[in-house]
């Protein structure tokens, strides 16, 4: 295993690599073809290079354990906003996620729907490309336009155009409270309905979940709303009535409770330990319940107001063959590796956009030695 | 500032280039008299004019699909153009060139409030997409000054941003999918009603690329909901210093105002003087916005109001009705438009970390004393989006010239802070030549490699972003 101890000598591994490399962050997102190769880990390239809360800014290496950051952002009240998922549960994997790994796999949670995707707070990058070239894109502010942005490029390209080395994050303030509202009973068509309706409101929601079979077995739809106290149960008491017509609504305000209820949600732990296939769903959002019906899944799981949707499956077989028309892309997230060898991990793309996507990889690592055939 | 010489070889089979793009597009679509093809000379970069070889207007993605399968096959540069608003000449024609304009494309395809989208052909005004919307309640969140007339096509390629990112992001924080026809003609769909891509990333590349890659035919945005209420408040400081230091403690306090904007003396005293605002007599002012219900806008001004007594102001309004909240706005509204009428002016679009601001502004007043012109600052505090309006003469010889090394000072400046040279208005041929200050060889190296990708003629808006040096082997090798 190659752990390079700073960026120049990671420029200088990868420059001298005589074969494929397998990028490794935390190792705990095994996500994507299973590649050989030796392991390259960004372990060593750990610390938080520059945090100014006053210009919510977090600069960090890539092998910082997220948990690092997220602790120096929380002593100031803040947060990233993006709420990443953690995968070791759903993956069944130990060690400690980090932020480079988070940038790699694009990682969101379910403030995705209001706070934007890790690439939407990711505002530079550093890698290493595929020839060993130390490379840097974007910056440290939040507005910029200098050049293409492949600050967004990187983000979620798993490793396969670079290794990065150094990531920076437009941040955000924590929120003082939070409420959630929890409508139990609903069928699938009715609670995406009810989610697009506090989504379509300006109540301002921040998560927007519904489960077939929440904690307690029962489907349960969950709308969260963050901010000042006052604000917080003035909003709670719009969307109540907004969505009276829905069935019986309870308020849930307690810190733990709340914060654990998104967790479930997050990481998707209604599949924790449960054998089978996991698939992950980007569609629009009311698309979701057919989608849901289409898939004849053993689970389902629905954030991001009904448009991406968890399912579980018997091992090995193709969800993504029951999509029929309905756009978006699925990604087969949790699979053997007999499975991920055999079905597509990523959506086939259509033949000019994976020319482009071929023609970048060659530009990018001209040798094809980083995560080779990962995303194919 | 210099542009490539025009390929004579093009220039000499006009009447051919012309014949075929007819063949396509209906008679009052192609634009070739010379007398007519001025009114695409340029953009509101006006120091620098030249007509195209033509000026195309087609109406459907199909019609530009053909249009460029056109142009690629004869080897003609292409210059996509929105409404031309671009501060920065992304819309500067070469005589070479055909000018593609999208201003016939300017229909809403979909509006679907259940989903929160928009569906838009990309010739349509920004402020016009919020416009086919508001009846209902929504509105489109990026809001370039400019809104009333640019171009969701110029938008996208500059990533536009806004007095409101702070809260909502720029362009492609809200941009979903694109219908984008390559250079060849080839037509891609990527991105849709749904989030984020399932493989690279190509729609986080395709906005803010400057019309480089592709021409966007079609846009999938994101809206929403109108806000119960907005408010804003303005206060008055006795220095910059102290203004930065309370936009830093604002946002620290967990506030997230909608925006922050920031006038320093210079601008307050011109803008005042054509307004009549009632601003006070002071260094440094700041507009805060925030939104909610009435008790919810009660609470942050409260607390926003408690961070900025700290600060010592020299005035602290709260607007009390829309008419109050007209009036705080008027000045900021109308800055750049009352610095027009006192003298000629460029307008700068640097970022810098708002930790950096005093610093910045007091090497920009050193730098106004060294090039003797004026400045005045103006700009989006709470993202440390400065818009510097240097002020010259353009009748008086050297002025634009001195005018143009002291703005290049500035964004030099800018990017040693840690910044960038433009925030939201886009490199254009404006900053070309200064992107070798914030990036390495390299750094522009592998940009060049993305274009080589999408456009391996070089055909798409070539002398544009990148210094002429570094595109030159490839430009001349299409």
């Amino acid at each position: 295993m190659l752990t390079p101890r700073d960026e120049k000598d990671l420029s200088e591994a990868v420059a001298g690599a005589s074969g494929p490399l397998a990028i490794r962050g935390g190792g705990t997102r095994p996500i994507g073809k299973p590649v050989t190769g030796e392991v390259l880990s960004t372990s060593a390239l750990s610390g938080i290079d520059l945090y100014e809360p006053g210009a919510l800014t977090i600069v960090a290496k890539a092998g910082t354990p997220l948990a690092e950051v997220e602790a120096a952002l929380a002593q100031e009240g803040q947060r990233l906003p993006f709420e990443p998922m953690d995968h070791r549960g759903l993956l069944g994997t130990e060690g400690e996620p980090t932020i480079g790994g988070v940038v790699a796999a694009n990682v969101s949670g379910p403030r995705r729907i209001q706070a934007g995707a890790c690439r939407d707070s990711l505002i530079g990058v550093r890698f290493v490309d595929g020839a060993g070239t130390v490379l840097k894109n974007g910056g440290r502010v939040m507005k910029n336009v200098t050049g293409y942005d492949l600050v967004k490029l990187m983000a979620g390209s798993y490793g396969t155009l670079g290794v990065m080395t150094e990531v920076s994050f437009k941040v955000l303030p924590r929120t003082e409270s939070t409420a959630v509202l929890l409508i139990e009973g609903l069928s699938d068509v009715d609670a995406v309905q009810a989610l697009s309706k506090a989504l379509a409101s300006p109540f301002e929601v921040s998560g927007a979940a519904h489960t077939t079979k929440g904690i307690d077995g029962d489907p349960v739809t969950m709308i969260r709303i963050e901010g000042f106290e006052s604000s917080v149960a003035y909003r709670a008491g719009r969307l109540q009535d907004l969505l009276a017509g829905f069935g019986e609504i309870k308020v849930e305000t307690d810190p733990e409770r709340t914060a654990a209820g998104w967790a479930w949600v997050r990481d998707v732990e209604a599949f924790h330990g449960v054998s089978g296939d996991v698939w992950r769903f980007s569609v629009k959002p009311s698309d979701g319940p057919r989608l849901g019906a289409q898939l004849g899944a053993e689970g389902l799981l629905y954030d991001w107001g009904g448009g991406l949707v968890w399912a579980l499956a018997p091992e090995g077989t193709d969800l993504r063959d029951q999509m029929g028309n309905i756009a978006g892309h699925a990604t087969l997230i949790r699979a053997s590796e007999e499975t991920r060898a055999k079905l597509p991990v990523f959506h086939p793309e259509p033949a000019p956009i994976a020319a482009v996507t071929r023609g970048l990889r060659e530009k990018f690592d001209p040798r094809g030695i980083l995560n080779p055939g990962l995303m194919a | 500032m210099d542009m490539p010489e025009p390929n004579a070889a093009v220039i000499a089979k006009k009447g051919r280039i012309v014949e075929r793009l007819l063949s396509v597009l209906p008679e009052d679509a192609v634009i070739h008299e010379e007398h007519e093809t001025r009114a695409y000379e340029c953009d509101a970069l006006t120091a620098y004019r030249c007509p195209p070889l033509a000026a195309v207007l087609p109406a459907s993605t199909e019609e530009v699909s053909a249009v460029l399968k056109i142009c690629h096959e004869e080897g003609v540069p292409v210059v996509p153009r929105g409404s031309g608003t671009s501060l920065a000449g992304g819309a500067l024609p070469t005589a070479d060139s055909v000018i593609l304009g999208v201003a016939r494309l300017n229909d809403v395809l979909e509006a679907d409030y259940e989903n929160r989208i928009i569906r838009v052909q990309t010739g349509r005004t920004n402020l016009s997409v919020t416009g086919a919307v508001e009846e209902d309640g929504f509105f489109y969140a990026p809001d370039p000054s400019s809104q009333l007339a640019c171009a969701i096509a110029g938008n996208i390629g500059m990533n536009s941003g806004g007095a409101h990112c702070l809260k909502y992001g720029v362009t492609t924080n809200n941009l979903m999918g694109v219908t984008m026809v390559m250079m060849d003609g080839t037509v891609v769909e990527i991105g849709g009603a749904h989030l984020d891509a399932g493989g690279l990333d190509l729609l986080g590349v395709i906005c803010g690329s400057e019309g480089q890659l592709g021409v966007v035919t079609e846009a999938t945005l994101r809206i929403l909901h109108k806000p119960e209420g907005a408010r804003p408040v303005l206060m008055g400081f006795s220095s910059n210093e102290v203004a930065g230091a309370c936009v830093s403690d604002i946002i620290k306090a967990g506030v997230l105002p909608v925006a922050i904007e920031f006038m320093d003396r210079p601008i307050l005293e011109i803008a005042e003087n054509f307004s009549g605002a009632g601003y006070p007599d002071c260094e440094a002012l700041l507009i805060v916005e925030v939104e909610g219900s009435e008790a919810e806008i009660d609470e942050q001004l409260g607390l926003i109001k408690q961070i900025a007594m700290k600060h010592d102001p020299v005035e602290l309004r709260e607007a009390t009705n829309a008419e109050e909240a007209g009036r705080i706005w008027l000045g900021r509204k109308s800055a750049f438009g009352a610095v027009g009428q006192v003298a000629d002016y460029m307008c700068l679009d640097g970022t810098i970390p708002v930790s950096a601001l005093p610093q910045v502004l007091q090497g920009i007043e050193t730098l106004s004393g060294k090039y003797g012109l004026r400045v005045g600052n103006v700009f989006h505090a709470g993202d440390g989006n400065m818009h510097p309006l240097i002020m010259f003469d353009a009748n008086k010889p050297g002025d634009l010239e001195l005018c143009e090394q002291f703005g290049a000072d500035i964004l030099r400046l800018c990017v040693e802070v840690g910044g960038c040279l433009t925030g939201e208005h886009g490199v254009g041929v404006e900053k070309r030549d200064l992107m070798v200050s914030q990036f390495t060889p390299e750094d522009l190296e592998v940009q060049l490699k993305v274009k080589d990708v999408f456009d391996p003629k070089w055909l798409l808006n070539p002398a544009k972003v990148f210094p002429l040096a570094a595109t030159e082997s490839r430009r001349s090798a299409a």
